[in-house]
């Protein structure tokens, strides 16, 4: 394998990693505020044990968010110093407010909110938890800006022999970038409501805790219900956007190969990319795609073929990417209308406790899937329309990136390991009891 | 202008991270040295357990600041470190989740390896911090078009490695005087006498690397030319004489204050020497990246001063606020011994 196809695999892999941890720690930050607020306006203990015990797993994922996107920031350089060097002048700057604005008040705070549980009044904690949730939420907001900005670059001038910022305004206020921090936000609080109610669902099934976990159950099934509607009428925009500025992602993630007038949606279908068309189509509806993408039955969508082979993106991942998390929207907001619906008798019913439970991964599958769908959609482009993955990477050896990628790959298998165990080994335990003072040997030591 | 001012900020902000990452490098590279018992080791971890993430986002800023405000430098010195890097990088994550999972397992074994990977993540990149700002300012074997012709092997020439002793040496005494303020006892204690006998290698070491820096590179030019320049390396020699009187005192908080003065002025010493180059070529001076031929363009560079401007203070003020709440202002150990250490299993 050469350097790009390595460098690209180890970003790949990388950046799919990050985003493991990433949801959980902005959807149960949120989740979290929200828990102590109300211990805060209703003095009931309750909501405190839940912070804390929710809290416990959110600080044993967001150790792993950390660790893992440091490595992100600095394989600009490493790996795509073209690209670096091309688009710098406006991508890192994004990167560099991020850390500014965001990174230092959410790794300052969470310590603080940690260890400050006997030294802050309960107002003042619940600020810290909100500090937290703000801090990682804007953090989110500039990170996705530079990332729609490679989807979509505005804002910008050629000139020097490289891309260079022509207007701030533009490159933070494109809708693009605002359509996808509001799709990828909702996703990730949709995440976290679902991990709470799966692990509340264990709990409830075993009739462990059951006033504890029922009202985790049903603060995180209000917020999933809001916020699976949200994205469901949300990504529906975002495709539309998506028609607009990267045609050929939309043509692939349709499959379709034909500039077509009152194009159809296919339910399901088989990409044969060699042949440029589907093997299989089934369930066509005609006009649907045109609708989705122009808002009119009868637009014109332009098909792969229009464009040449060199500049269309794969076609199947971004297919299958797509369908499959459209089904998990929609799954997502059935089973959170039904949990919602049924949440005060939730304890009582074994069958939807269960799908609770198995529906934990769901989310981070749709949300890998949509990353697919938005990165490799984007090929053969790195910066869309202006840069090519190819021209990106740096003059460096294939083997360094080689035995650089093992490395990740092992390491980051085993620290994905521990984490996911320690988080089900404290989930499993439920709350504790807590007596434990500061400086008994169960006073922690960093912030998780 | 703008060029120079971000060419300072660049400095300041490699200096403010050594300062604070420094002490949990030194901690954890001396930590199985002088940690004799569990209580120990506690005390170890709870020495740097609220701040390191905290210090780690100045790194985060460090390398941020140099892609926004030198592109070219980023691209071009990442590549170029590329190996070198990622081990610190992945030492880096070592020492995070070490941190943070290390009390969450009981059993003695996953303790110990929890432990090992602490010192691999708190050794490794102090030393290679030291081994690669040693090679910044020799100068590495960059060509005109900004492509790397050496390897991780010819960074490990012997000024790289006297700059990795040297950091090493700096780091630990620093995190030593940092267990002595926190840790009140006998720990403390003993390790704050071991910053004062860690220091005479580490002046000898210094006044070694200061004259072998003269012979290997071209950082005294600036200050012939500018002999004001040299408050700045005197800066750093009171710095260095001071923490020897504070400690034999056991003043520790201000003998920590001296370490932290001269790791400032010696970054800043090195990083002034530098200027204006961010990236010196050893093949040809023409082929070096300056904060002129690097830079952002200047309305990139006028939004980043103002961003900088405002929230960077913003910054200072909620670490420091953070770093008195958990006690340092007054000394006031952080750790206290625990009820029981029994939790401990034999595994
Ligand atoms: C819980 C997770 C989740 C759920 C339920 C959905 N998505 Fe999504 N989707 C993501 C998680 C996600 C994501 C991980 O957050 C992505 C990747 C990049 C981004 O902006 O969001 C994404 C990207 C993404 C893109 C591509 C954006 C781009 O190329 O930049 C489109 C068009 C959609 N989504 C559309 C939808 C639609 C129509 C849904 C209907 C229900 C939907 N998504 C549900
Ligand atoms: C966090 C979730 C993300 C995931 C799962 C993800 C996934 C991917 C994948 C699979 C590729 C390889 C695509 C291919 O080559 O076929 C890729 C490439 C890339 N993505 Fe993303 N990405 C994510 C976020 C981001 C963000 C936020 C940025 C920018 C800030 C970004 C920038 C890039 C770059 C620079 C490449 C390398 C060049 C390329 O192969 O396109 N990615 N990503
Ligand atoms: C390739 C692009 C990315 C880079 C360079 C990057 C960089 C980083 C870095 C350096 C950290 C550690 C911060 C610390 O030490 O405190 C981090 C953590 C985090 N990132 Fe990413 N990240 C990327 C993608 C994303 C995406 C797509 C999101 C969300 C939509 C995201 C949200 C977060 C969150 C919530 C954390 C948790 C910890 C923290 O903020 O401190 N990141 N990221």
């Amino acid at each position: 394998m050469d350097v790009l196809m390595l460098s690209r695999l180890q970003f790949a892999a990388a950046t799919f990693f990050h985003f493991l941890f990433v949801p959980l720690t902005l959807g149960l930050s949120v989740l979290l505020a929200i828990m102590e607020t109300a211990y805060v306006r209703t003095g009931n203990e309750e909501y405190r044990r839940m912070a804390r015990f929710w809290g416990k797993i959110f600080l044993i994922n967001f150790a792993i968010g950390i660790v893992t996107g440091i490595t992100l920031e600095f394989q600009f350089g490493t790996n795509w110093s073209r690209y670096s060097e091309y688009v710098g002048d406006i991508f890192g700057s994004l990167l560099a407010i991020e850390a500014t604005v965001a990174f230092f008040l959410e790794s300052t705070f969470v310590a603080v909110w940690a260890l400050g549980w006997n030294r802050l009044s309960a107002k003042a904690h619940a600020i810290t938890i909100w500090l937290v949730a703000i801090a990682s939420n804007v953090s989110a907001i500039w990170i996705l800006i530079a990332n729609a900005w490679m989807q979509n670059p505005v804002g910008y001038v050629i000139r020097n022999g490289r891309a260079e910022l022509y207007s701030f305004p533009a490159v933070i206020t494109q809708p693009l970038a605002w359509n996808m921090i509001a799709h990828t936000i909702s996703a990730a609080y949709i995440l976290a409501a679902f991990f709470v109610m799966g692990v509340s669902a264990w709990h409830l099934l075993k009739k462990s805790n059951i006033s504890f976990f029922k009202s985790s159950f049903r603060i995180a099934v209000t917020f999933a219900l809001l916020f699976s509607l949200v994205e469901m009428v949300q990504g529906d925009i975002h495709a539309g956007e998506i028609a607009k500025y990267q045609p050929a992602k939309l043509a692939a993630l349709e499959a379709l190969w034909n500039t077509t007038k009152s194009a159809p949606e296919y339910l399901l279908a088989l990409p044969d990319p060699a042949k440029e068309r589907n093997s299989i189509e089934i369930g066509a509806i005609p006009g649907l795609l045109s609708f989705l993408a122009y808002r009119h039955f009868d637009a014109e969508v332009k098909g792969l073929k229009a464009f040449p082979r060199s500049e269309r993106p794969p076609v199947t991942l971004p297919f299958f990417s797509f369908r499959i998390m459209v089904a998990l929207g929609g799954f997502f907001l059935l089973t959170t209308i039904i949990g919602f619906i049924r949440r005060n008798s939730i304890e009582a019913r074994p069958g939807l406790l269960k799908l609770f439970l198995f529906a934990i991964p769901l989310p981070y599958l749709a949300c890998e899937c949509g990353w697919i769908l938005a990165e490799v959609g984007r090929q053969p482009w790195v910066v869309y329309g202006i840069m090519k993955t190819s021209q990106a990477v740096s003059p460096i050896s294939a083997a360094q990136v080689g035995i650089s990628l093992a490395a990740f790959v092992l390491v980051y298998a085993f620290l994905g390991v521990v984490a996911f165990y320690l988080m089900w080994d404290h989930a499993r335990k439920g709350p504790q009891d807590e007596t434990a003072l500061p400086g008994s040997t169960d006073e922690e030591v960093g912030y998780a | 202008m703008l060029e120079t001012i971000w060419f300072a900020l660049w400095g300041i902000l490699w200096a403010v991270y050594f300062v604070l990452d420094g002490f949990d490098f030194g901690i954890g590279t001396l930590a199985p040295f002088i940690a004799k018992d569990e209580n120990d080791k506690r005390a170890v971890y709870n020495s740097m357990g609220p701040y390191w993430d905290g210090n780690e986002v100045w790194l985060i800023t460090a390398g941020g600041v140099t892609f926004a405000a030198f592109p070219k430098t980023y691209a071009v010195m990442f590549s170029s470190l590329y190996s070198a890097l990622l081990l610190i990088l992945f030492c880096l994550i070592f020492r995070g989740v070490a941190m943070e999972y290390r009390f969450k397992f009981s059993s003695a074994k996953w303790r110990k390896f929890w432990d090992t990977l602490l010192w691999i993540g708190t050794f490794g990149p102090g030393l290679l911090f030291g081994v690669a700002f040693a090679n910044l300012f020799r100068g590495i074997l960059i060509d005109k078009a900004g492509v790397c012709h050496g390897t991780l092997f010819s960074l490990l020439n012997p000024y790289g490695l006297m700059g990795g002793i040297l950091f090493t040496l700096i780091f630990t005494v620093h995190g030593a005087l940092w267990i002595a303020v926190k840790s009140g006892g006998d720990f403390g204690q003993r390790a704050g006498k071991l910053a004062g006998k860690l220091w005479f290698a580490l002046a000898a070491v210094a006044v070694i690397f200061l004259a072998a820096t003269f012979v290997s590179t071209h950082l005294y030019d600036n200050y012939l030319k500018s002999p004001f320049l040299f408050v700045i390396p005197l800066a750093a020699v009171g710095a260095l004489i001071s923490i020897f009187l504070f400690a034999r005192q056991a003043q520790w908080l201000k003998a920590w204050f001296s370490s932290a003065v001269f790791i400032f002025t010696v970054t800043l010493f090195g990083v002034v020497g530098m200027y204006p180059n961010l990236l010196i070529s050893s093949l040809d001076p023409a082929f070096s990246l300056t904060a002129f031929n690097s830079s952002s363009s200047p309305l990139t560079l006028k939004i980043m001063l103002g961003v900088a401007l405002v929230f960077v203070p913003i910054v200072i003020a909620y670490q420091i606020w953070a770093y008195r709440f958990f006690g340092i202002a007054d000394g006031a150990p952080e750790f206290r011994p625990p009820a029981d250490a029994k939790a401990v299993k034999t595994a």
